[in-house]
Order: C-alpha cells, then sequence, then structure tokens
C-alpha cells in the first residue's frame, strides 16, 4: 500500500536535509510502527505524507498502491484515503466542529466522484462514531478544537479518522498527552479502524501505545533513515534497552 | 473671528446648502427647532465639509470623497421586507419616513416628526462638537425616525429591528432610545438599500441605558455600491448597565459610523465588536470614542476587518479615562485580513489615561492566512480555495459568535458568507 524509496527530504526555506534516504514499505491490512530519538524525522516524515509545502522532497518516491503521490497536493491525498492524525491538532477559532467535519467528509466524496451525503446521514453517522470514541455531542457545537483538552483533541483526531475511512492512517505521536484512560479509548478507536484493507503507521516515542495498538511491524528512524525494523519485539528492546546500540551497531 | 477666507464650495457642498433653501418649508418643526436647523446648516456653510486637515477626519475626507448629493426624491419607493431574525417586530423606516408601529409590549415608540413639530426635539439638534459634521448634517435635514422607550424592567424576548430601506435620494432621521431601569433587549438596526440609484443616508442614534439595562444592538449596513451612509450612536451607560454594540458593515461607497460613549454609572461595561467586509472601490470607516467617566467601569473593543479589491478601511479608537475613574478596564483590539495589494487599511487607536490605576490596552495587527490552520484544513481533504474562503469567514464569524443566539448568529454567517463569496 505504501512504498517509501530512498526518500531525501529537507526543509524549504532553509534547506537543511531532514529525510536521508528513507526505504519503508507498508502493506494493506499492516500496522507498521516507527519510533527513534528526538530529531530523527518522525514527525517530518508524517508531514510529507501528508503533503506540507514546508518540506520539499529531492530525491527518491512515495507510491501510494503503486502510485506516486508527489505531485498531488494535501486535499488530493486526503480524498484518496491518507490521513494524518496531528501530533498537536490545530485550534480554527470561527470554524465549528460539525461544520467542518461535514465540509471534509463531501469534499473528499465530490473528489471521488461519489454523492454527498444527506444531513440526517451525515448526523447519524456523526453520533454512532462519536459515542463509540465517548465524545461529548456538545464538543461538536464548539469551534474546532477549541477549547478542547489534550486527551479530547486527540479524540477528536480519531473520530474525524472514523467518519472519513482512509486506507493509510497516519498517527503522528497520537500518545503525546494522554492519561492512560484516554489513550485506552484512542487506541480503541484505531484498533477497531484495523482492516484487511487498510494500513497503519503509528509514529511514537514509547512502548506504552504499542500495548494497545500492537504493531505488526517496528522500524527505528535514526538521522532520516530507518537503520532497523522488526517485529513487535523490537519495541520492547527498545523500551528496556534504548537506542544507543541499535544505533551503535548502525553507524 | 473666522479667519479662513472664503472657499469655493464643492457640488456636495453646494447641493446641501441648496437643499436647505429648497426643504425648508417642508422640514417638520418651527420656532427652536427650526432655529436649530439654522444655526447647524449656517455651521456646516461656514466650514463646508471636513477634510483631512481636521484630525477627527484625517483619514476620511469628507470633502473630497462626497463628490456629489443626490437631490431629494419625492417620487422614490421602497417597500418592507422580512426580519432578519424571523419573530422579531419591526418599526420600519422607508425612504427615511417612519412607516409603521409594531412595537412589542413594554416598548413605546412614536414617530421623530411629531417630536420634532411639538419641538421637544430641539435640544437633540446639536453638534457633539466643532468637528460633527455629521450631527450637522442629520440636524439640518433630520425628517423623521423613532423615538423608543423600552419601559423599565421590560425583558424582549424576540428582537426589535429598526428597518432603514432606502431607494433613492435623501434620508435623515434621529432616533433617541431610552432602555429603563433592568431592560433586557436585541436591537437590529438594520440599513438596507433597493435598486442601483445613488443615496445618502445619516442617521443619529441616541442611547441612554438605566441602571442594570442590558442591550444588545446590531448595525447591520447593506447598503448599495453607489451609497454614502454617515451614521452616528452615542450612548451613556448608567450604573451596572451592559452594551453590545455590533458593527457589520457590508455595503455603501462612502461610509462612516461613529460611535460615541461615556460610562456614568459605576459597574457598568461596554462591548463593540466590530465587522468590517470591504471591496471594491469603496472607502469605509468606523470611528469610536468612549469615555470612561467614573470608577469600576470596563470595555472591549474587537474590530476584524476584511479588505478586497481596492476598498479603503479606518479604525479610530479613542478610549478616556478621567482622573477619578480608577479600576478602569479597557482593552481594544484592531485586526485585519489584507487579501488585496490594492487595499489599505488605516488604523488609529488612542489612549488618553488620567487615572493610575487601571488597566488599558490596545493592539492592531495585519495579519494574513494563517498556514497551520490551512494545512490542517486541506490535510482533511478541502480544496485550497475552499479551505481559504472558510478560514476568511472564520476570522469574521468568530465576532458573530458571541451573540451567543443561533436565531440572530444564523442569518448574520449567511450575509457574511454570501459578501464573501461575492467579492473573494
Amino acid at each position: 500500500m505504501l512504498e517509501i524509496k530512498n526518500l531525501h527530504a529537507r526543509i524549504a526555506e532553509d534547506g537543511t536535509e531532514i529525510i536521508r534516504g528513507l526505504d519503508l514499505t507498508v502493506k494493506a491490512g499492516e500496522v507498521a510502527a516507527i519510533m527513534g530519538p528526538n530529531g530523527s524525522g518522525k514527525s517530518t516524515l508524517s508531514y510529507i505524507l501528508s503533503g506540507r509545502e514546508d518540506y520539499e522532497v529531492t530525491e527518491g518516491d512515495i507510491l501510494y498502491n503503486g502510485e506516486s503521490i508527489l505531485e498531488l497536493d494535501p486535499s488530493e491525498r486526503a480524498a484518496k484515503g491518507i490521513f494524518l492524525a496531528f501530533q498537536y491538532p490545530v485550534e480554527i477559532p470561527g470554524v465549528a466542529t460539525m461544520q467542518f467535519l461535514k465540509v471534509a467528509l463531501n469534499e473528499q466524496r465530490k473528489y471521488r466522484g461519489e454523492e454527498e451525503l444527506s444531513t440526517p446521514d451525515f448526523i447519524r453517522r456523526v453520533k454512532e462514531a462519536s459515542a463509540r470514541l465517548q465524545i461529548n455531542p456538545d464538543m461538536l457545537k464548539r469551534p474546532l478544537n477549541v477549547g478542547f483538552s489534550g486527551g479530547e483533541k486527540k479524540r477528536a483526531e480519531i473520530l474525524q479518522m472514523a467518519l472519513l475511512e482512509p486506507k493509510l492512517c497516519v498517527l503522528d505521536e497520537t500518545d503525546s498527552g494522554l492519561d492512560i484512560d484516554a489513550l485506552k479509548i484512542v487506541a480503541d478507536g484505531v484498533n477497531a479502524l484495523r482492516s484487511p484493507d487498510r494500513a497503519v503507521v503509528v509514529i511514537t516515542h514509547y512502548q506504552r501505545l504499542l500495548e494497545y495498538i500492537v504493531p505488526d511491524s517496528v522500524h527505528v528512524l535514526y538521522k532520516g533513515q530507518i537503520i532497523k525494523s522488526g517485529d513487535k519485539s523490537l519495541a520492547l528492546d527498545l523500551e528496556a534497552n534504548g537506542y544507543a546500540n541499535i544505533i551503535d551497531a548502525a553507524a | 473671528m473666522n479667519m479662513q477666507t472664503a472657499i469655493t464650495m464643492t457640488a456636495a457642498e453646494t447641493a446641501l446648502v441648496d437643499a436647505y433653501t429648497a426643504q425648508i418649508g417642508e422640514l417638520p418643526g418651527e420656532g427652536a427647532v427650526l432655529s436649530a436647523r439654522d444655526t447647524l446648516l449656517a455651521d456646516l456653510r461656514k466650514q463646508g465639509l471636513p477634510t483631512r486637515r481636521v484630525e477627527s477626519w484625517h483619514y476620511t475626507d469628507l470633502r473630497a470623497l462626497l463628490r456629489s448629493v443626490p437631490a431629494v426624491d419625492p417620487t422614490a419607493f421602497a417597500q418592507q421586507v422580512d426580519p432578519l431574525v424571523a419573530g422579531s417586530s419591526v418599526l420600519a423606516v422607508l425612504n427615511g419616513k417612519a412607516a409603521t408601529k409594531g412595537a412589542p409590549a413594554g416598548v413605546n415608540v412614536r414617530s421623530y416628526a411629531d417630536s420634532l413639530v411639538e419641538g421637544v426635539a430641539a435640544a437633540d439638534l446639536v453638534e457633539r462638537d466643532a468637528d460633527d459634521a455629521i450631527g450637522r448634517i442629520n440636524g439640518s435635514f433630520v425628517r423623521d425616525g423613532f423615538e423608543i422607550e423600552v419601559v423599565e424592567g421590560t425583558e424582549l424576548e424576540q428582537p426589535l429591528e429598526l428597518q432603514l430601506v432606502q431607494s433613492a435620494g435623501q434620508s435623515h432621521t434621529r432616533f433617541p432610545v431610552t432602555c429603563g431601569a433592568s431592560t433586557k433587549a436585541v436591537v437590529i438596526e438594520r440599513h438596507l438599500s433597493v435598486g442601483d440609484a445613488p443615496s445618502l443616508v445619516t442617521t443619529v442614534c441616541d442611547l441612554i441605558l438605566d441602571e442594570g439595562a442590558e442591550i444588545t444592538w446590531i448595525i447591520l449596513q447593506q447598503q448599495g455600491d453607489a451609497d454614502s451612509h454617515l451614521a452616528q450612536v452615542n450612548f451613556d451607560l448608567g450604573t451596572n448597565a451592559r452594551l453590545r454594540l455590533f458593527v457589520i458593515n457590508a455595503g455603501g461607497k462612502l461610509v462612516r459610523q461613529e460611535v460615541h460613549g461615556v460610562t456614568t454609572g459605576e459597574g457598568s461595561d461596554f462591548k463593540l465588536r466590530g465587522i468590517n467586509l470591504l471591496g471594491g472601490e469603496t472607502h469605509t470607516d468606523v470611528t469610536f470614542t468612549l469615555g470612561h467617566d467614573v470608577p469600576n467601569t470596563t470595555s472591549t473593543e474587537i474590530i476584524r476587518n476584511v479588505l478586497l479589491g481596492r476598498a479603503k478601511g479606518v479604525f479610530q479608537g479613542q478610549i478616556r479615562v478621567a482622573p477619578d475613574a480608577q479600576k478602569t478596564d479597557a482593552k481594544m483590539a484592531c485586526n485585519t485580513l489584507l487579501l488585496s495589494d490594492d487595499a489599505d487599511f488605516s488604523a488609529k487607536p488612542e489612549l488618553e489615561i488620567f487615572a493610575d490605576d487601571v488597566q488599558c490596552g490596545h493592539g492592531a495587527t495585519v495579519i494574513d492566512i494563517n498556514e497551520t490552520q490551512l494545512f490542517y484544513l486541506r490535510a482533511r481533504g478541502i480544496p485550497e480555495n475552499k479551505a481559504r474562503a472558510m478560514l476568511v469567514n472564520a476570522f469574521v464569524d468568530e465576532i458573530v459568535e458571541e451573540l451567543e443566539d443561533e436565531a440572530v448568529i444564523e442569518p448574520l454567517e449567511a450575509i457574511i458568507a454570501a459578501w464573501l463569496e461575492t467579492h473573494a
């Protein structure tokens, strides 16, 4: 589903190279965890996948279902099924959450040549999904992410993911700022979306989240490259022994 | 002595002076009213329209901007329309004439023409100060309007709409409004125009809020592309009175909306919320002065501007804190979204503080679309142009949301969205 080949990317503004020859393949149905120390390029990778223009790809390619997505803008990538759950969901005062959800859903459907959802159908879907994530409906009347607690913001991200039904989900540090109860709710939400035709990339600092969202593969990102891949035991190893051994071995 | 040498009158000045001579026989009121009119017109004739050399008109050179004054058109026809908010009581002014009286219980209304005829209006027809061009023009020509009293203790369930519809010519109206103690009301002062003919509309509202009155006053100005709109609101806040004044400009060729207030009762609070949607080749000025005259009063002012095309906008905000007005808390902000290189906005905040134990601040910013917000919306599948439009909408809707009443918010947001769609 996702193939990243020898990817090199830099910050557009100052030319600093962040991703330096990254290779990664994630199959449909797979949950892949990407771990790495601070500054290894984890968040950058998530932004590049979703098309943020602050970064420039200088070499290599990203294939999604066999097609390069480098020329697609963020909204096209989203409509094709790529979803980024933000580490820091953005507050947008003046845009009601419900209105935002409806526009996003219908714009994606329009792009794919599908019919727009009727309002009752839309409301029913939102109600069902928010009940599963224990989201208070009053929260959805508020402006998008404004005044939401850290946990509410992350749950709202997963709600969006559940409604938009993407094929490739990228979770950027979704566990940061969550207490254990909120973490479980979020993990349940993600697990509910696991399916043979959907892939999930979990970017995280800590093993903790991976206890709840059990990955099929674990990849260590360091200085813009994947330096080691393995199964879920690699995450446990990292938790116990830190990154130093792996980094030394790769050097 | 007047040191000015005689100046050549502009077309607009000549038209105003001539119109006065032509109309004087039919303008309502005699005696004191007539002599007050004569004084105002004499001042207008002597000083002319204000130019940029007059400080309070520095950014709006009325003499240069008001190119012409349309003649009074006795054949002009305008009709009342549905209120902005369903269920509102409507007091209509059609082409300058108070047309209907649909006052709800607890509200006493009479036409201002009656006050002029009886002479009690004479006391209103004075200049605020030497630079009060709006008071001068309005006072010279005022024909009608409504005198409104919200009786003590009245709480209006539905909004009261003052609906001014103009099709052509001129209209000069005045609205003295007294809100008795412990009253609650939402008033929508709505300025509409029908047809393409240019018009000149002036209005003066004098609001008095007695103890504990809580009033939301919304000025929605949607005049036509050829119209000039000169308006003034004067208010006086009694003890613990609260006034929220929303000024929404979404029309007009040349617009000056003045807001002048004083807090005369302790514990009173004033909020000004302004939205200026400016496009085309237009000039819009919101000028605000507030005197915190007694201790323990608060105010906040937030102005949001969206500029397109070759529009010019002005916000002047002056807050004065009297020497004994301790514990005043006043905050003023003016934020502008400039969406065109040819548009221009001038902001002039002024604080004059004569007390030492106060909190006062002001800020003026010119901002751009927030790229992080834009990316977030796009990352959810919303195309860039649509995402931008949503953010522009949000920038002003955030102000409208403060009304916290869906019945009012919804039609206002629809008007804003429609304006942005047409102009962007």
